[in-house]
């Protein structure tokens, strides 16, 4: 199954990924996922109907810890690599009117 | 001890002259330093090298080893640490535009194990753009050369940290493996390099890539080095909730020189179409002289080998696009100089600062996890990779070691991969399964091909069996093992003659 992937959906993904493409990188992610897609497709001979997914190879659990705070203050060194901030605050464009 | 007997050491080898007092910490960092002096203009291993910082901590491990303070087989050796590592107050990139700047506030587990030890950290070495790659070529910060041949590439994602141990630019060096990134490069410079077996080692301080298959691991010269730098990293850790508490971390152990009875697996899957014939021929050669001496060989069927390489890439580019959703301007790293609101910035900053490779990722990541395709592509995924753990669970019932190729060639020359990205994923076919699984891998040099460039073998254990493929490596490696290339060496000469 070869596999189709038009502007809506490369447009959709755009969106999910938030990511924004020009031209020329929407043609190539057009033209990379239909051949990854293709690719992938190869699974489809596998008969998987009875199997669990895995998503973890060991059992694992819930690390659960006492609610203690154990770090100091970083406020200063943290914002140190904030890209714009104001009064000790990561500031960001305005998100409401 | 002239630089050229310093830098010939192992790991190992120079904790134990440093113990001796036969050379000191200052001057085996002044031996590496020079050494990248020489070889970064050519290699480009390191994105930032930390020399101030390498030397003062020379005299505090000094000062802390002549106390006995610092007793353990790596305190006063250098090494250096893959650039998605965090190390506090040190520039930590991924080798990518959006994290050029970012300096991070805190250590990461595995990195503050090897200072514990004594280890003083020389520099952060350059890796594909958030460990996606196979070349190292898709760093924002330029290629990383073989050292064996400029023309080619070191391999990757960790090419740097693999390129600077090779070139004795470091003794040994932390990279992270997510589909093959420390062994297919090892492979490619002709050293060791191992991925333990997955919650060995810390991840915490790793900047995630696919954390259900990422693990940290040493990349050093010779088995003892690793089997020793594993002692040092392998914790269990509250800050990582995948963290495993192990019944034993006494690697070196397993380093006897014997393997009578051990039993060896060979996958016929492995052998067939697609590998390089240089390389069959290593893997047949290591059968024969673990035959002779006394482990029990056979080729098998693994089976599901083909299926690897998809279903790695719908888990490992879900957990990315999940992951790298933290890029977003806002608490560090890049933010667009022009937009329109905050969801503007958003894209601007992420379109603009992350490379080609990585928004393919994303992209394929955020697909396979939409609402209407999450069944058909991601649970699949994970169920194949159920599927793929099954067969190495049949296999390890036979076998205490899976022997076969790390990669199917030696490395391909500098622009010939990512033209075909298709293409550069197949090589890591014989990686890419042990991730998925979650077991440990060993990859070591044996030889080199017709072109003089190294041809690695990977030993394969099951989970928590790190000592069998560490056994097996040991017995192996003295057969060939780590060269120092032509360029590394025509450096020091080249020093000492002035």
């Amino acid at each position: 199954m070869a596999h189709l992937i038009d502007d809506d959906m490369i447009e959709y993904v755009g969106i999910l990924a938030k990511l924004e493409l020009s031209e020329k990188e929407r043609e190539e992610a057009k033209k990379d996922m239909g051949r990854m897609l293709d690719y992938i497709d190869t699974l489809n001979e596998l008969d998987t109907d009875e199997v669990e997914p895995m998503s973890h190879v060991f059992p694992i659990h819930n690390v659960f810890r006492d609610d203690v705070v154990t770090n100091g203050d970083d406020r200063d060194n943290i914002l140190k690599n904030a890209p714009e901030k104001k009064d000790g605050a990561f500031k960001v464009p305005k998100t409401v009117e | 001890m002239t630089e050229k007997d310093i830098l010939s050491l192992t790991a190992v080898g120079l904790g134990k002259k440093i113990k001796e007092k036969e050379v000191t910490v200052l001057e085996a960092v002044k031996a590496v330093m020079d050494q990248i002096k020489d070889m970064e203009p050519v290699l480009n291993s390191f994105v930032t090298v930390e020399e101030e910082y390498a030397f003062t901590q020379a005299e505090a491990v000094q000062k802390r080893i002549d106390a006995g303070e610092l007793t353990g087989p790596l305190a006063g050796v250098p090494v250096a640490i893959k650039d998605n590592i965090c190390v506090k107050d040190m520039k930590t990139t991924c080798s990518s535009n959006i994290l050029a700047d970012f300096v991070p506030t805190y250590t990461a587990t595995a990195v503050d194990n090897l200072i514990k030890a004594g280890a003083i950290i020389i520099g952060k070495t350059n890796m594909d753009e958030f460990a996606m790659g196979s070349t190292t070529e898709t760093s924002a910060f330029g290629p990383t050369k073989n050292p064996w041949n400029i023309e080619h590439v070191p391999g990757g994602s960790s090419g740097g940290s693999c390129a600077a141990v090779s070139a004795s630019e470091s003794y040994y060096a932390l990279g992270s493996d997510t589909g093959g990134s420390i062994r297919q490069p090892a492979s490619y410079c002709g050293v060791t390099g191992l991925k333990p077996t997955y919650g060995t080692i810390s991840r915490y301080g790793l900047i995630a890539y696919g954390s259900s298959l990422d693990q940290i691991g040493p990349v050093a010269k010779d088995v003892t080095d690793c089997a020793a730098i594993l002692e040092v990293l392998a914790s269990h850790d509250p800050k990582d909730s995948t963290s495993v508490e192990r019944e034993d971390y006494s690697f070196l152990d397993a380093l006897t020189g014997e393997v009578k009875g051990l039993k060896v697996g060979i996958p016929a899957d492995y052998l067939s179409e697609g590998l390089n014939e240089e390389v069959k021929e290593a893997v047949l050669k290591a059968a024969k002289i673990l035959e002779e001496k006394g482990a029990v060989v056979e080729t098998f069927d693994l089976g599901k080998v083909k299926y690897a390489i998809p279903a790695y890439y719908i888990i490992a580019s879900a957990e990315a696009s999940s992951n790298l959703s933290r890029f977003d301007g806002v608490k560090y790293g890049f933010r667009a100089k022009e937009y329109s609101g905050l969801h503007g910035m958003y894209k601007k900053s992420r379109s603009q600062g992350f490379g080609a490779e990585v928004k393919r990722r994303i992209m394929l990541g955020s697909f396979v996890l939409s609402s209407g395709y999450y069944d058909a592509y991601y649970i699949k995924a994970l169920k194949t990779k159920a599927l793929i753990k099954k067969s190495f669970d049949d296999a390890f019932a036979k076998y205490d070691v899976i022997l076969g190729p790390t990669a199917p060639t030696t490395a391909p020359k500098l622009n010939e991969s990512l033209s075909d990205t298709l293409k550069m994923y197949l090589g890591d076919i014989y990686t890419i399964a042990v991730n998925l699984a979650g077991l440990p891998g060993l990859s070591i040099p044996f030889g080199t091909d017709q072109k003089g460039l190294p041809v690695g073998l990977q030993l394969i254990g099951d989970c928590f069996q790190e000592k069998n493929i560490l056994r097996a490596g040991f017995a192996l490696e003295g057969e060939h093992g780590y060269v120092m290339p032509k360029t590394a060496q025509l450096a020091i000469s080249g020093r000492e003659e002035k």
